[in-house]
């Protein structure tokens, strides 16, 4: 693309930056708020004072002698043991991912091979599951995972999650596999491999870029959920967002908020490797010339 | 003197014994379910000391306890063995018969408890409190001298004079603060003024709601009244906010909860001038009437139904441990506390002036709540100035009779 | 592809679905046509800390066998559908006929929450929805454009509103747009006016919400684009080139073509989410200015004491009427895609 980028007239490129530097603003600024506020005290951070106060750290003088504190990190990480949380974050949110993409993948694939009439209504069915709002699904669950003694537990979350996830995942899927040419595996079938096995010899090397983008939704989905994990986990299973919002409780104690604006900052850290990561992965995967539409 | 030594002795004895076995339950699953603050916070962590030996205690504190209550009471056996409920919450679990009376386990395990501290329902004991709440006043004493008004305010009239004074004389724009967030915060405000005009909700007996009459239109003209004087992002104003605001010395009176009172008078979040000032009466009384526009909210620990005897009994034993006056004395001012051992402090003397001026209890209807979801979600169109206190008033009256025939309460 | 290749390759996504989500609906569904047995209904005398009185409670044994015998409660068809809190079909043809003019009968309707919620759910869709799509399409062609060394930071920083949890995002949103806060203070500034503030004001709250869903979804879209145009043929747009194609003529003929089934895609979750809006509002406390058709159900099943699971059912199956009825003209493309595919 670069050799496009030098051929670009100038104003359009100024024009470019200037969109994308006041997005970026936009998108970050809350963010590196909240960053420099998370070394504050409360009366700081939500000054309803003057808002000045969250960058020049008045009552942080005043009570904790510094104009930064990390009291937030460590009430949350260490007093309120928030690594539990984080643990039980990163398996839920791996499951949620893995499973949910490996039972979309084959789902996706089907539905974007298969010319029929039911695939089609499949996929509609799909979408009206998915107009369901997700409080409505978990209090239909409650009593149910209660008498069966599964309330509380990961696993239950986790395959919830997925089921949740599922119709956006195949639609997602659907959508990029009918962008890889059918003729990759049909001339694989002709070539006497099966149904499965063309999928996955030929299609399988090829599908990353999708698979990453859909994986990174059902991983945000399954990072940021609150309805399914707050109303289906105890307490010692918690994951970070029902964690956080413990942190603020019913009445929100002086300096707990901290301990959860913290908290929100460290959750957000891994996520950056993480991006970082998967854009090279989608760049990778596309520039090998694999697909094309 | 010597009773005192005799009681301290005793309590160090009771003490020694527990560290021993565990409060004395052989075995036995404790759960516990409940609301997130800070006087449960200590009674939950006092109960689940009693871990160990065959005893295992968990909690589970949440905002959310109200929705997955019920449902973890009907399965069999209960997910939780104790709920810590309120007025509100003790009934939505009766109506569904998921509690189990207490009188058994009270004469044999509750020697130490208070007798007010029983909530008898048709003369079953079904819970017992550990903690009461109720709004009260707020004043801010420097502010009010400041503005001529030489005494605190005992009437709502008087909070609305107090209020012109203040304003008039330039001190602030928007002195006055209720908790008036529309939905349930809104609601209680509209129960708790309108209890200050001695009326009933519903006629006696029935599921019929009564709050269509002159009463209601003066509790909704009173109320538009106050938030005249009010931040005009008061329908967004919860406990959380106004007692930032608070803290912030925006307000010179509000109508806040007891249990606030804490957070206020401490030396955190707020300057010297604010908390030295701030002074915590009775709830007011308005339109000469005698009873305290409040209610009144107790806390207490339930026992699930759908349970072992053996697990209810571990639960109730643990439970005591957790209210026990050691608890009380070590937690002091984290609520006005029931049982025996609680001495009152400055943060409670709100609480405690209310319910000495005769306010009444948050009602324990079943079809109370119905009557606050409609009433919190139909105000806000008057106070907002979009239609009439009448339309308003038929509003909730056709909202609440809706649900109420859902509920079953109304044929 | 053979029907039986098919069934295995669907089955296990099927399950789930089946088990997590179908049989939900249909158990909500059924719960929507029924209402709670009548209670009876006794005098008792209460006490508690703070004295006695007489007071009404459920008697639970007198209904105790027919909540056995029916645990569903008592079949009502369509009465909880069309009850004053939901569709209300009596109070708007009372308004209609009693109305002197169609904007009393609009003031009328309004007041009824059902329509309230509708009213603001309408609005959010087909103001968010579109703005997500252009937004997301123009950070993407953006970002594309960039220096390679440059797309990783900016790609993480802009994903930043979908990944941060709502729940604490809305929370300092809230604070910063109070009028003490950092944006608060500054629409202050801008507008000239001390008394501004977002959260007083039914139109300034919804211009807020409408604004936040686009800031937060916006992402979505970005992603999904920025991920489309990575497989735009390069090959046709040289030729295009050569053909002396100009940049916009190639961005109008090579590259929107290309990202149609993308375009679909997004609309099709894009009206879907925002039908469903309910996060925000809750996160803004902003119910007395703007509910939604989700926020009902949310309020239903866990406002105040007690749940009303027939009427959140109700509420959840006409969320779901909606949501058919606004996704039948992309339903209807997928259809003709569908059948112009050769097998």
């Amino acid at each position: 693309m670069s050799e496009i980028i030098h051929r670009r007239p100038w104003s359009l490129n100024t024009l470019i930056f200037v969109f994308v530097f006041c997005w970026i603003i936009a998108a970050g600024f809350p963010f590196v708020w909240t960053m420099w506020g998370s070394f504050k005290v409360q009366g700081d951070f939500f000054s309803k004072a003057d808002w000045a106060y969250a960058i020049s750290g008045v009552r942080t003088q005043v009570e904790t002698g510094g104009a930064f504190t990390g009291d937030g990190y460590f009430g949350a990480w260490i007093t309120r043991s928030f690594w539990v949380a984080a643990l039980n974050t990163m398996i839920v949110v791996v499951s949620v991912v893995i499973i949910s993409l490996s039972l979309g993948t084959l789902g996706g694939y089907a539905l974007a091979r298969s010319g029929k009439k039911y695939a089609f209504y499949l996929l509609m069915l799909a979408l009206v599951f998915r107009a369901m709002p997700h409080i409505t699904l978990v209090s239909g669950y409650l009593l149910p995972f209660f008498e069966w003694n599964l309330w509380g537990h990961l696993p239950t979350a986790i395959i919830v999650m997925v089921a949740i996830n599922q119709p956006f995942t195949l639609w997602m899927l659907h959508s990029f596999f009918l962008n890889i040419p059918k003729d990759l595996d049909e001339s694989a079938m002709v070539d006497g491999c099966s149904r499965f096995q063309a999928f996955r010899h030929v299609i399988v090397p090829v599908m990353w870029p999708g698979v990453i983008t859909t994986g990174l939704f059902s991983f945000l989905l399954a990072y940021n959920d609150f309805t399914v994990t707050a109303t289906l986990l105890s307490q010692s299973n918690q994951t970070m967002v029902p964690k956080i919002a413990s942190f603020l409780g019913t009445t929100q104690t002086e300096g707990n908020v901290m301990f959860a604006v913290a908290a929100v900052v460290s959750a957000t850290a891994p996520l950056f490797v993480l991006v970082l990561f998967f854009q090279r992965q989608i760049v990778s995967g596309l520039t090998s010339g694999a697909v094309k539409g | 003197m010597f009773l005192n030594k005799i009681t301290i002795a005793g309590a160090f004895i009771v003490l020694g014994s527990t560290a021993m076995a565990g409060c004395g339950i052989s075995s036995g699953n404790v759960k516990i379910l409940s609301n997130d603050f800070p006087a449960i916070q200590s009674v939950t962590a006092a109960a689940s000391a009693c871990s160990g030996n065959g005893v295992s205690v968990e909690a589970n504190l949440t905002k959310d306890h109200k929705d997955i209550m019920v449902a973890a009471l009907t399965a069999n056996p209960a997910q939780y063995t104790s709920v810590i409920t309120s007025n509100s919450t003790l009934v939505t679990l009766m109506n569904d018969g998921l509690v189990r009376p207490l009188d058994a386990l009270v004469a044999k395990h509750g020697a130490g408890l208070n007798p007010s501290q029983m909530i008898t329902v048709d003369g079953k004991i079904m819970a017992v409190a550990f903690g009461a709440n109720a709004q009260h006043l707020f004043s801010r004493s420097d502010i009010l001298n400041k503005a001529g008004v030489s005494s605190i305010p005992t009437t709502y009239e008087g909070v609305l004079e107090a209020a012109k004074a203040i304003t008039s004389a330039g001190l602030m724009d928007y002195p006055v603060a209720l908790n008036t967030k529309a939905g349930w915060n809104l609601g209680e405000e509209f129960v708790n003024m309108y209890m200050g005009t001695g009326a009933d909700f519903f006629k006696p007996g029935t599921a019929e709601v009564a709050v269509n009459n002159d009463h209601g239109v003066a509790t909704l003209n009173m109320l538009k009244s106050l938030v005249a004087y009010s931040n005009p992002d008061y329908l967004t104003y919860d406990s959380n906010a106004t007692q930032a605001e608070w803290e912030a010395g925006n307000l010179a009176l509000a109508t806040m909860w007891g249990t606030r009172g804490g957070a206020v008078l401490d030396d955190e979040g707020s300057t010297e001038q604010v908390s030295s000032n701030t002074v915590l009466t009775g709830a007011p009384t308005w339109g000469n009437n005698a009873r305290p526009a409040s209610t009144l909210w107790w806390d207490g620990i339930s026992i699930s139904a759908n349970i072992s005897d053996a697990d209810a009994e571990a639960s109730f034993i643990a439970m005591m441990n957790g209210i026990s006056s050691d608890v009380i004395k070590a937690n002091n001012s984290d609520t006005v506390w029931l049982g025996v051992g609680y001495t009152p402090g400055p943060a409670q003397a709100g609480v405690s002036a209310t319910a000495a001026d005769g306010a009444a209890p948050y009602p324990m209807l079943p079809f109370m709540g119905t009557l606050h979801g409609a009433l919190g979600a139909e105000i806000s169109d008057f106070l907002q100035g979009n239609e009439s206190a009448e339309q308003a008033l038929a509003d909730i009256e056709a909202a609440y009779t809706a649900a109420a025939k859902e509920k079953g309460f109304l044929q | 592809m053979k029907n039986r290749t098919f069934f295995w390759f669907i089955l296990p996504s099927l399950m789930t679905m089946i088990l997590f989500i179908a049989l939900p609906i249909g158990s909500i569904f059924i719960q929507s046509f029924h209402i709670e047995h009548g209670a009876v209904l006794k005098e008792v005398n209460n006490c508690g800390p703070f004295g006695c009185k007489l007071e009404v409670q459920v008697d639970v044994k007198a209904s105790e066998q027919l909540k056995n015998d029916k645990p569903l409660g008592k079949f009502n068809g369509f009465g909880t559908y069309t009850n004053r809190n939901h569709l209300a079909v009596n109070e708007v043809s009372e308004a209609w006929e009693k109305s002197p003019t169609f904007k009393d009968f609009l003031t009328k309707t309004y007041n009824l929450p059902f329509y309230r919620a509708l009213a603001f759910t309408l609005t959010y869709t087909f103001v968010v929805t579109p703005m997500v799509l252009l937004l997301g399409f123009g950070i993407a062609l953006g970002v594309n454009s960039l220096p390679k060394q440059f797309k990783g930071p900016t790609i993480f920083v802009s994903l930043l509103p979908m990944i941060v949890t709502p729940l604490i995002g809305s929370l300092i949103l809230f604070w910063m747009i109070d009028a003490e806060g950092i944006l608060g203070s500054m629409l202050q500034w801008f507008f000239e006016d001390p008394n501004l503030s977002l959260k007083a004001s039914p139109t300034l709250t919804w211009i807020m919400l409408i604004i936040y869903g686009i800031w937060h979804s916006a992402p979505f879209a970005f992603i999904v684009f920025y991920a489309g145009l990575q497989t735009v043929p390069m090959d046709t747009i040289e030729a295009a080139m050569i053909d002396g194609a100009s940049r916009w003529e190639r961005t109008r003929y090579v590259v929107l073509p290309h990202l149609v089934p993308l375009i679909v895609f997004i609309l099709l979750i894009q009206l879907m989410d925002n039908f469903r809006v309910f996060e925000p509002i809750v996160g803004f406390s902003a119910q007395a200015s703007a509910t939604s058709l989700s926020w009902i159900i949310f309020n239903d099943l866990a406002g105040g004491e007690g749940s009303f699971f027939g009427s959140a059912g109700a509420t959840s199956v006409l969320t779901i009427l909606g949501v058919a009825v606004l996704l039948i003209p992309v339903l209807i493309r997928t259809w003709r895609d569908f059948k112009g595919k050769v097998v």
